[in-house]
């Protein structure tokens, strides 16, 4: 059964009447990166967290290809992901441990997920001592693991070095190229023209533009989304 | 993650229960009271009988009112008490199966050295317990249905005097340890039993004003919880202790204990 | 009188002396109280933690509850539970009156309330930073209990640490379902207790000097153990 396409329909989000979701229609289909841009307090992070299921719209519907969500099949990584204070082996198998899979299989699996984001020499340190980048990269790995359809990413490479950046940007088309759907927010355009196969420009609670990376750079239709690209390129790539 | 650590945890639990539990040959429960355990009367005598029985007597010091509650309630299989009126209800109302006198040691009052009361030149319990009262002086009171606590009440009825509410009149509510402290503590009056007093180390100022009144005389009796009542009450075991601290070799044994040199418990011929 | 030289001086020659009969006490407090914590940990700190994340009607009042419970006083819990396992009682039948199971039993009623509200406290703050991240990875309740204790398993020992002094401070509860029988049932505080009654205080205190040792030396060897693991960790 798939998800796709998920269709939001005028959802709005006004908890204790201050709004934050004025409404958003928008279609995903279950290919490539989609990727949500705008200015701060757009409304980015509450439309990945609405999707992901945290928090509930005050109004209007998502529709799931015409089934029922099946939150096991979305996945999210949070800008500043939670480690527990375990080894990095254990973090990265967490999501693991609610899908019923066994302590030995949680070990196998993980050794092999610690491998594809190259942290397989840090599999017994001390997940907490890991830099920024590597536990970004641990984040993404333990979400991958949980073999999500739709996978969310809110700001995954905000206050990350340009290496560290590449690496974590590397695991993302990574997990592109094995069939994963993935909608992300960044602050970071030259990112989102590096991942992205569709922009989303959200605005004042609404979406303005939902067009192909290409055509939003070269022919933005909205009078913020030129602002917008002109106000932050280029000195606020990683605001 | 957590499972490695409780697979290491849960012997050590299992061990630990084991432990607990075990415990080699029988066993008897007896509630009794503060004064035999205190005076240290169990502790020479109960080596004697598990050796010559087998049976291990375990001890609940309480007051005889308490030990009699503990033995209604089925929580003991027989009770070592000083009290003899509430005994021989006790076993009238059907909770014990019977009653046997075991020994006797007797009551003394002690109190402040300078015994403000005078009642060290008194010739009666009556009289001493009068003086107290008309004098005012503190008392301390166990206030705690016990043995001793009964026995003090007779004596203020003997001397016709009522101290209950009196502001001279401690009522602890507790022990007779706890109480003997108390009245060392304020250099009161107060009735024990001399074998507690015999053990007593905290004693200040305090010493014994008045004895030897056959008033004073402490009867002790060992009663049988009712099987018929209770049947989970180890009957032979309990009897053969009874048995044994009523006969020759019990009562020499009791005979056999002093503290300081001084014997503390005189056995009594069973009636 | 020099009451208390002559504790410290006892006190001494307990601990050096190493007298059988003080070595039975100091084990059986041991064993008691160390069971207790051991069946408290295994139902306090779930308890709290369920407290801490579970999301149902009545969860403020359960934490009151349990908060109430903390303070309450050892000898009603020993009353409660001398009721309950007399052989007039609900559980008459098991005879465990006047055994060391009855002590263990009081003592887990005495320290799971504590456990719990320590627990509670602990997770409460460690699931407000989670909430998100194990939401998102579709962490059932259960399972987030589970993970919230282990990864709270440093600060928690504090909990334990608390029971075990609760346990082998506390006398009223043991001392009415225990009885304090000799070589039997009874523990440290019980003899304190009874070395008071008989008015030697110089060895109530000794006694007293050789327990809070003891649980000094408890709580130094839980500290050295959690600083030497927690500096992995945390």
């Amino acid at each position: 059964m798939s998800l796709f396409p998920l269709q939001l329909r005028d959802v709005v989000f006004r908890p204790n009447g201050r709004a934050v979701l004025e409404g958003v229609d928008l279609t995903l289909s279950g290919e490539g990166i989609t990727v949500i841009l705008g200015p701060n307090g757009a409304g980015k992070s509450v439309l990945l967290r609405t999707v992901c299921g945290l928090l509930q719209p005050t109004g209007g519907s998502l529709d799931w290809g015409g089934g029922a969500f099946d939150p096991l099949a979305v996945g999210m990584v949070f800008q500043h992901p939670v480690m527990l204070r375990s080894s990095v082996i254990d973090n990265i198998a967490l999501g693991l441990v609610p899908r019923g899979v066994g302590a030995r299989d949680r070990r196998l699996a993980a050794m092999a997920m610690l491998e594809q984001v190259g942290l397989a020499d840090r599999a017994n340190d001390n997940a907490r001592q890991l830099s920024g980048g590597e536990q970004q990269r641990l984040a993404l790995g333990r979400v991958w693991l949980t073999r999500p359809r739709l996978l969310l990413l809110d700001e995954p490479t905000s206050s990350l070095d340009p290496s560290a950046v590449e690496a974590v940007e590397r695991i993302v088309r990574q997990i592109r190229t094995e069939g994963t759907k993935i909608l992300m927010t960044t602050h970071n355009l030259g990112q989102a023209t590096r991942l992205a196969d569709d922009i989303v420009f959200l605005a004042g609670g609404r979406v303005r533009e939902h067009v192909s990376v290409r055509r939003f750079f070269s022919q933005p239709a909205s009078a913020e989304a030129r602002q917008f690209i002109q106000g932050e390129l280029p000195w606020h790539l990683a605001f | 993650m957590a499972s490695g650590f409780l697979k290491r945890l849960l012997p050590a639990l299992a061990l630990t229960a084991t432990a607990l539990t075990v415990q080699a040959g029988e066993s008897i429960t007896l509630a009794s009271t503060t004064s035999t355990e205190n005076s240290g009367l169990f502790g020479y005598i109960l080596p004697i009988f598990e050796k010559a029985s087998g049976i291990q007597v375990k001890v609940v010091a309480l007051g005889t009112g308490q030990a009699l509650d503990v033995g209604k309630r089925g929580d003991a299989d027989a009770l070592l008490v000083h009290d003899r009126a509430k005994e021989e209800a006790f076993v009238a109302e059907g909770f014990g199966a019977y009653r046997k006198d075991v020994m006797y040691n007797d009551f003394v009052v002690v109190g402040p050295a300078a015994d403000p009361a005078g009642i060290a030149s008194t010739k009666s319990t009556d009289e001493a317990f009068a003086k107290i009262a008309d004098s005012g002086s503190a008392f301390a009171s166990r206030a705690d249905r016990s043995g001793t606590h009964s026995a003090e009440m007779r004596f203020w009825k003997g001397a016709g005097k009522n101290p209950e509410g009196q502001a001279w009149y401690k009522a602890s509510g507790s022990g007779m340890g706890a109480t003997l402290n108390m009245a060392a503590g304020i250099g009161a009056y107060t009735l024990s039993d001399r074998g507690s007093w015999a053990n007593f180390k905290n004693r200040q100022d305090l010493k014994i004003l008045f004895q030897g009144d056959p008033k004073l005389y402490n009867p002790y009796g060992v009663i049988l919880i009712n099987p018929a009542k209770h049947p989970h009450v180890k009957k032979a075991a309990a009897e053969t202790f009874i048995n044994w601290i009523t006969s020759d070799a019990g009562h020499q044994a009791i005979a056999d204990y002093k503290l300081h040199g001084e014997q503390l418990f005189f056995p009594l011929a069973a009636k | 009188m020099g009451g208390f030289s002559q504790a410290i001086a006892d006190a001494f020659s307990l601990l050096l002396g190493f007298d059988a009969r003080v070595f039975e006490i100091v084990l059986l407090s041991l064993q008691v109280s160390s069971l207790a914590v051991l069946i408290g940990t295994f139902i306090g700190l779930p308890l709290g933690a369920c407290l801490a994340v579970g999301n149902f009607p009545g969860k403020q009042a359960a934490a009151v509850v349990v908060n109430g419970f903390m303070g309450l006083p050892s000898v009603v819990v020993g009353v409660v539970v001398y009721l309950v396992l007399s052989r007039s009682g609900p559980m008459g039948d098991f005879g465990l009156l006047y055994t060391p199971s009855a002590m263990v039993i009081a003592q887990v009623v005495l320290v799971v309330p504590l456990m719990a509200a320590i627990s509670r406290q602990v997770v409460e703050d460690s699931w407000r930073q989670y909430c998100e991240e194990l939401s998102a990875l579709r962490f059932g309740w259960r399972d987030t209990v589970r993970v919230l204790l282990y990864d709270c398993r440093f600060s928690l020992s504090v909990a334990v640490l608390a029971g075990l002094g609760r346990a082998m401070s506390e006398v009223g509860a043991v001392m009415i379902v225990g009885g304090n029988i000799d070589r039997s049932t009874r523990v440290m505080t019980t003899a304190i207790a009874l070395e008071t009654s008989k008015g030697d205080l110089p060895l109530a205190i000794a006694l007293g000097m050789v327990l809070l040792v003891l649980i000094l030396l408890l709580n130094a060897g839980a500290f050295a153990l959690r600083t030497s693991v927690m500096r992995r960790f945390e």
